[in-house]
């Protein structure tokens, strides 16, 4: 408390301690340089997440491609496209094979309810919302396993809801 | 017989205490009931499925435990007990009555009668739907009109209270509004505008989809919706806590508020702020821009400056209290606080928990960070620091002078209380810091994970301490529910002239001197709304013009 209070004040002013003053300031530098920092690892280095990518009719999109195909495919140089139906209590495909080093596009819809779409130890973390087609990419330089959970409620046998993606060592097939 | 400096209070009639005690008595019982599944949950979690042995009485599915815990829990504990606390607030700082006590009347049974409507589905077994009931999985039409009508019932609830408003500032033309009335106030008028969110995906898609009106609904608007509402609700069921611990809880720390000014500017920050940030819900939602993504999350880091404000002025409050107590130095003030007050333990336990769950926010408002927990369990880890800690153990710490003072009677078995609110603390510690990192290694939340295939062994050790923390915490709102069922069945009351009195702090500088800004509707107003135009506006409009009610319901 500043010594300023003991003069008497009569008009209604905007008061603030000193102290306060200082966390004021502290606060609104902190909390800008999370969202500089934020910006500078999603916009320069692209660390990003799903925005809007396609929308489907649920009903049909089963029946139409590249959706009537699930599963792998290879754009060459690396790089490959996978898509993946979700549906109570299933993902399809399972099994997904890619070989080390490659960079993958996934492509995620649902033909019934909201599901999610968790790709264990990597930045892959999507809503799957019937209508939509959700959208990220990774790049796998280690081979090993990655289950891919369904991370949303989905109904009563939710807790079944996995895959597995592979990423095989030397070359792949 | 203590003397009093003149500072008018208002005393609650007969009629006002039985009104705001009826709105405890259905908080208490959901949060009794609604508890009781929450450790369900988590001895599930640790392998012991419980709800296999309850199957004979109904309770035979993880996810209808689930949906009981969240909806009776979050939403109707919640709701009841705000109601009936700024009911309160809002007749005793204006020191008036209610202007239309008939309307509230009519706020709170519509309420009660939509609680009613809403969890006959629910324990049947119609509406696991958990309680963001995100379409298409489908519930009965009766979860959706019950909800319907208990928000509709806490609107009416708010509008009584600002016809009150109303006629005490023509009263008073002159007066600063008293704080705890003015903080009520602000909650509501965010909470009318923040709930149109779920009236509108209610009324156009929930209601006519489960009755057969239309073929299906638009998921993703329909989380659009929702999240418009989500996230304020978040400081609707926060604003009273701060409420409590801005203007009550120094007084019963034998303290003044620290800063009247920086405390109304929190305020009307959190009506400006906090209904443009619902996309900071939605960051791995296809079907909505980065861009769009981006500017909400801006602005989330924008609604934690008032709440790093309240930070500040409520540890200032505190530590001036302390110090009228002889406690001393940069820290060691904490310990003279009076730690013996059950009501006083909670509300300070309750403080140093939101801390925690205040970073964990800014961590789940950082866009991409976002990624490596959204829908993890550390989610529901961050927000029982925040609803079931800030909120509820703050709210069982108001409870603790307030049913007292409602009832003439004193509180049964303090020092049980206070073990009570230690219970919840600690249990709460061991119980969410094992959630927040089973999220960080991945594992999913609303799951029951006591069946999933995918579960790694790393996760057991943690998914045990979630059941031990569940287990203390069972344990805790137990004490606290008979505490709180024996103060108000015993025989013995207090004697006249020692009743409980309603705690509220002065301000160290007369509320009169703060600028009439601070005190003036129409410029918050205006901008609430504007900002809600521009941060929504452009893709709202784009999902509704777009919108294809093309998803036909599932269940669950």
């Amino acid at each position: 408390m500043s010594d300023q209070q003991l003069i008497p004040e009569e008009v209604p002013s905007f008061h603030a301690d000193n102290y306060e003053k200082k966390w004021i300031a502290f606060s609104m530098v902190l909390l800008v340089a999370f969202a500089a920092t934020v910006a500078i690892a999603g916009f320069a280095l692209g660390f990003q997440i799903p925005g809007d990518e396609s929308r489907v009719d649920p009903r049909t999109v089963a029946e139409t491609l590249p959706w009537s195909e699930p599963g792998v495919r290879d754009l060459g140089g690396g790089e490959y496209d996978v898509y993946i139906i979700s549906q109570q209590y299933l993902f399809t495909p399972r099994e997904i094979r890619v070989p080390a080093g490659s960079t993958v596009n996934f492509y995620v819809t649902s033909i019934d309810v909201q599901h999610g779409f968790k790709l264990q130890d990597t930045n892959i973390n999507m809503q799957i919302v019937p209508g939509q087609v959700s959208k990220l990419t990774a790049e796998f330089d280690d081979p090993g396993e990655y289950p891919y959970i369904c991370h949303e409620y989905c109904g009563i046998a939710h807790a079944a809801m996995f895959g597995s993606l592979i990423v095989e060592a030397g070359g792949g097939s | 017989m203590t003397t009093l400096k003149p500072q008018p209070t208002y005393e609650l009639t007969k009629e006002d205490k039985r009104f705001v005690g009826l709105h405890l008595v259905v908080a208490i019982f959901a949060l009794s009931v609604g508890s009781l599944f929450g450790p369900l949950q988590a001895f599930e979690w640790a392998g012991f499925d419980l709800y296999q042995y309850l199957e004979p009485i109904g309770l035979d599915d993880y996810y209808k435990g689930l949906t009981a815990h969240g909806v009776l829990n979050a939403l109707v504990w919640t709701t009841f007990f705000i109601t009936g606390f700024l009911t309160l607030t809002t007749i005793v700082g204006l020191r008036r009555p209610l202007r239309y006590p008939k309307l509230n009347q009519l706020g709170f049974w519509m309420m009660v009668v939509g609680l009613v409507m809403a969890a006959i589905p629910i324990l049947a077994g119609w509406a696991s739907v958990l309680y963001t009931f995100y379409p298409p999985l489908e519930a009965s039409w009766s979860f959706y009109l019950g909800l319907t009508l208990v928000v509709v019932g806490s609107w009416i609830e708010g509008y009584g209270f600002f016809f009150t408003f109303i006629a005490w500032r023509k009263e008073n033309p002159d007066v600063r509004t008293p704080f705890i009335a003015f903080g009520g106030l602000i909650t509501m008028a965010m909470w009318q505008v923040a709930t149109l969110g779920i009236a509108v995906e209610i009324l156009t898609m929930l209601l006519p989809y489960s009755l057969g009106l239309t073929g299906g609904t638009d998921p993703e608007l329909g989380r659009t919706f929702f999240w418009f509402t989500g996230h304020p609700l978040v400081y609707f069921w926060l604003l009273p806590a701060y409420i409590s611990w801005y203007a009550m809880l120094p007084k019963q720390a034998g303290g003044k508020m620290f800063s009247d000014s920086l405390a109304r500017l929190a305020f009307w920050l959190f009506l400006l702020l906090s209904i443009p940030v619902g996309f900071h819900h939605q960051f791995v939602d296809p079907g909505i821009p980065t861009g769009w993504k981006a500017i909400h999350a801006s602005l989330t880091y924008g609604v934690a400056f008032p709440s790093m404000l309240t930070l500040f002025t409520v540890v200032a409050s505190l530590e001036y209290a302390a110090s009228r107590r002889g406690g001393k130095g940069l820290f060691g003030w904490i310990r003279a606080l009076p730690w013996g007050d059950p009501s006083v333990s909670a509300q300070l336990l309750a403080g140093i928990l939101f801390m925690f769950g205040g970073i964990g926010g800014i961590t789940n408002a950082s866009y991409n960070v976002n990624l490596v927990i959204h829908n993890t369990a550390w989610i529901p880890g961050h927000f029982h620091l925040t609803v079931a800690t800030a909120v509820t153990l703050s709210f069982m710490g108001i409870s603790y002078w307030l049913v007292p003072h409602l009832t003439g009677k004193p509180l049964w078995k303090p020092k049980w209380a206070l073990v009570q609110t230690w219970l919840w603390f600690v249990g709460m510690i061991i119980f969410s810091n094992a959630m927040h990192v089973l999220g960080l290694l991945g594992a999913p939340r609303r799951t029951a994970l006591g069946t999933a295939p995918y579960v790694p062994d790393e996760w057991n050790g943690h998914l045990l301490r979630v059941s031990i923390g569940g287990a203390i915490l069972l344990v805790s709102v137990i004490m606290y529910v008979v505490t709180m069922v024996r103060t108000a069945a015993q025989k013995e009351r207090v004697a006249v002239g020692e009743e409980v009195q309603i705690p509220i702090a002065e301000s160290l500088r007369d509320p009169q001197l703060t600028p009439l800004w601070l005190d003036t509707w129409k410029p918050w107003l205006i901008g609430t709304v504007l900002l809600i135009v521009l941060a929504y506006g452009p893709q709202l409009y784009e999902q509704i013009s777009n919108a294809s009610l093309s998803s036909p319901g599932f269940g669950p």
